[in-house]
């Protein structure tokens, strides 16, 4: 079953090396949370509770097998007047923001994603839900797409 | 340049500090004064509380005062006080000014913490001129000057009522960007005595008749706001509960003595929402919505009233929805989203959002021609696509509609579930029982956005978001066909970037000569 794609044509993908970043994204919350899972187990000594963190480790193994699929989908485009994001496989989103409507552009770095030289974009609009953010740039990528749009935005600014 | 909007800094209204803070300490006065009654009555009238001979009320810290022969220094510490809060009034009165130039409007106050605040004429959103209750009876009013963002307002309050009809004016003509001079400030020509004066503005209509057709364009009849609260989703919630938590004691508990107490612990409920009803009809009796050319004036309140006035292009969406139970007197109500938000306690917010509380479906169609002028206004067509997007279904010319197989999500209103895009404005069509139509300006479009779900793909549904600023509604569509929804992403982008490019609303009349 082909998945939607309303604008078919070049996607601009992010770093590969993103998905390293993203499966040990995955590893610390699944320490974190199989480990809490594990609580009402020293509460009660029933065995029977170990099931808690055994799903929630397979929960998290199975986000994390789907990881470098989910990466290759995350794609974005800058067209004439506007810039097309899409991402998710299970859970598909794709949107387009015209340029004039950005209000601000971020350039953000988590600490796993500066090690591996990479950075996360994000674009703000007047709407609250058109949240947009392209994670696994590499930083001068991320720098030029950000005074690319700035500058984009700047020559088509237009009122709220 | 005339009045207030001449560039320079000027204060507010004198009565200012009374109104804003004054009024709390007179209360404060009086609650001393009444529980200083028995021994005010005892200075004048010896003798009527106090027999002679008998030694009471000296155990109160007056008696006490004046036992110890501190009287002197309590009245002087009992004076300092006073005047330290009169300065302080005075000198926050003083140091709180505000000027409008040809760009901005900047508020600067404050004693110790200083505020100033700047807001660009061209970004305003609204202006509202408020007058509660007892800023009425004083002949002043507050102007808040709207900008976006959540409790972005710049306020001025106080003004007073002639001054703030003629700022609000000002303010309005030079954030357009026409290049009039000032139109003949009508400041009314008040005559006779001020008593005459502040009567006749107490009864004045609430808009302004120079500026304003003098006849609102709805007329809110109190029998229909009244049935259409009683017939709101909050009054048949209430009927739900209590129906619930009547039959749950006779049934459940077993016994009518318990039904006493059950009762008892909802009367605080009822209280609360027939309090808030009750509000609400108060609040619409004498609602108005009148053209201005400086955009749509929206008028309400009994005692404490506010009349906004919201520009051309400020109206980032706008929603016609009808419940059930408004289906057979064919009622509807209008929301729009606006850029600027408040958090208020006493539901100002609430009130905002709401063009029309409640109304036939002309008025609706006179409303939408006010909050979306040139939509409904090109002629019979688009009255008649309107019509179809309010109670209409099935797809035609205009609205692409779900397919068949959308009814497994869309049990009752698959059919009616669609979108049309006109050349200025996206509709969106949804709900059976709870119908609404949500109408998008394209110039106001943030993004577009289409999202699917594992359910939605295995079913070839998608769902479409049309993005504005938040607010009551969310205009978004469901359980639409792939195909049609990657056609209306394509085309809504494409309208919004269009729209973007050609809108001039932010100075709504520099076209003008």
């Amino acid at each position: 079953m082909s998945s939607i794609d309303p604008v078919p044509g070049d996607w601009q993908r992010v770093s590969p090396k993103y998905v390293v970043v993203d499966l040990l994204g995955i590893l610390v919350s699944a320490i974190i949370f199989t480990a809490g899972a594990t609580v009402p187990f020293w509460v009660t000594r029933e065995p029977a509770w170990l099931i808690a963190p055994a799903a929630v480790l397979v929960l998290h193994l199975l986000i994390a097998a789907f990881t470098p699929r989910r990466v290759r989908a995350l794609g974005y485009r800058l067209r004439d007047d506007d810039l097309v994001f899409r991402k998710g496989i299970m859970f598909l989103r794709v949107v387009a923001v015209p340029y004039g409507r950005m209000q601000l552009v971020d350039v953000n770095r988590g600490p796993i994603a500066r090690a591996f030289g990479l950075s996360e974009l994000k674009l703000v609009t007047a709407a609250a839900t058109s949240h947009i953010t392209i994670p696994g740039l590499p930083e001068t990528d991320a720098e030029t797409l950000r005074d690319r749009l700035v500058e984009l935005a700047e020559s088509r600014r237009a009122g709220l | 340049m005339i009045g207030l909007a001449d560039g320079e800094w000027h204060r507010l209204h004198p009565l200012t500090p009374l109104l804003r803070g004054g009024l709390g300490f007179i209360a404060v006065i009086g609650i001393i004064i009444a529980n200083l009654r028995e021994r005010l009555v005892e200075w004048f009238l010896p003798g009527l509380v106090c027999p002679p001979g008998e030694d009471c009320g000296q155990d109160d810290p007056i008696g006490y005062v004046v036992e110890n022969g501190y009287a002197v220094i309590g009245l002087a510490a009992l004076l300092g006080v006073l005047l330290l809060f009169v300065a302080g009034f005075y000198v926050s009165w003083r140091m709180h000014t505000f000027r409008i130039t040809d760009e901005v409007v900047e508020v600067r106050s404050g004693i110790l913490f200083r505020t100033h605040r700047k807001a660009r004429l061209d970004r305003i959103q609204g202006v509202a001129i408020a007058r509660p209750l007892f800023a009425r009876i004083f002949g002043t009013a507050k102007l808040e000057v709207e900008v976006a963002g959540q409790d972005a307002n710049v306020p001025l309050a106080y003004l007073g009522n002639a001054a703030s009809d003629a700022l609000r004016g000002d303010i309005l003509r030079l954030a357009s960007g026409s290049r009039v001079g000032s139109a003949a400030s009508s400041a009314g020509a008040a005559s006779g005595s001020l008593i005459d004066r502040r009567v006749s503005e107490l009864l004045a209509p609430e808009l302004d008749p120079s500026l304003a057709p003098p006849e609102s364009v709805v007329r809110m009849h109190p029998g229909r706001l009244i049935g259409s609260t009683l017939l709101s989703g909050t009054t048949l919630s209430l009927l739900i509960i209590l129906a619930a938590a009547i039959t749950g004691t006779v049934f459940a508990v077993g016994g009518f003595g318990e039904l006493i107490w059950t009762l008892f612990t909802l009367i605080p409920i009822a209280f609360g929402l027939a309090s808030y009803q009750v509000n609400r009809v108060l609040k619409f009796l004498r609602y108005s919505i009148a053209a201005t050319p400086d955009g749509v004036r929206i008028g309400y309140g009994l005692l404490s009233t506010r009349n906004e006035t919201v520009p051309p292009g400020r109206i980032h969406s706008v929603a016609v929805s009808q419940s059930i139970f408004w289906r057979p007197a064919d009622w509807w109500t209008i929301r729009i989203n606006r850029a600027s938000r408040q958090t208020s306690s006493d539901g100002s917010a609430q009130q905002n959002t709401v063009v029309l509380p409640v109304g036939s479906r002309d008025d609706v169609f006179r409303v939408l021609d006010l909050v979306l002028p040139g939509l409904v206004a090109d002629g019979g067509d688009t009255r008649e696509l309107l019509e179809r997007g309010l109670a209409g279904s099935g797809p035609d010319a205009d609205f692409t509609t779900s397919p068949r197989r959308a009814a497994l999500v869309r049990w009752f209103s698959w059919r009616r579930n669609g979108f049309a895009i006109l050349p200025g404005a996206v509709l969106l069509r949804r709900g059976a029982i709870w119908r609404e139509l949500a109408i998008v300006p394209t110039p106001r479009v943030q993004s577009v956005a289409i999202e699917q779900g594992p359910i939605y793909r295995g079913m070839r549904l998608v769902h479409v978001h049309v993005h504005t600023v938040a607010g009551p509604i969310s205009p978004a569509l469901g359980a639409l066909d792939a195909k049609d929804a990657e056609g209306f992403f394509r085309d809504a982008a494409v309208a919004a970037v269009a729209a973007a490019g050609t809108d001039t609303s932010h100075r709504w009349r520099s076209s003008e000569k």
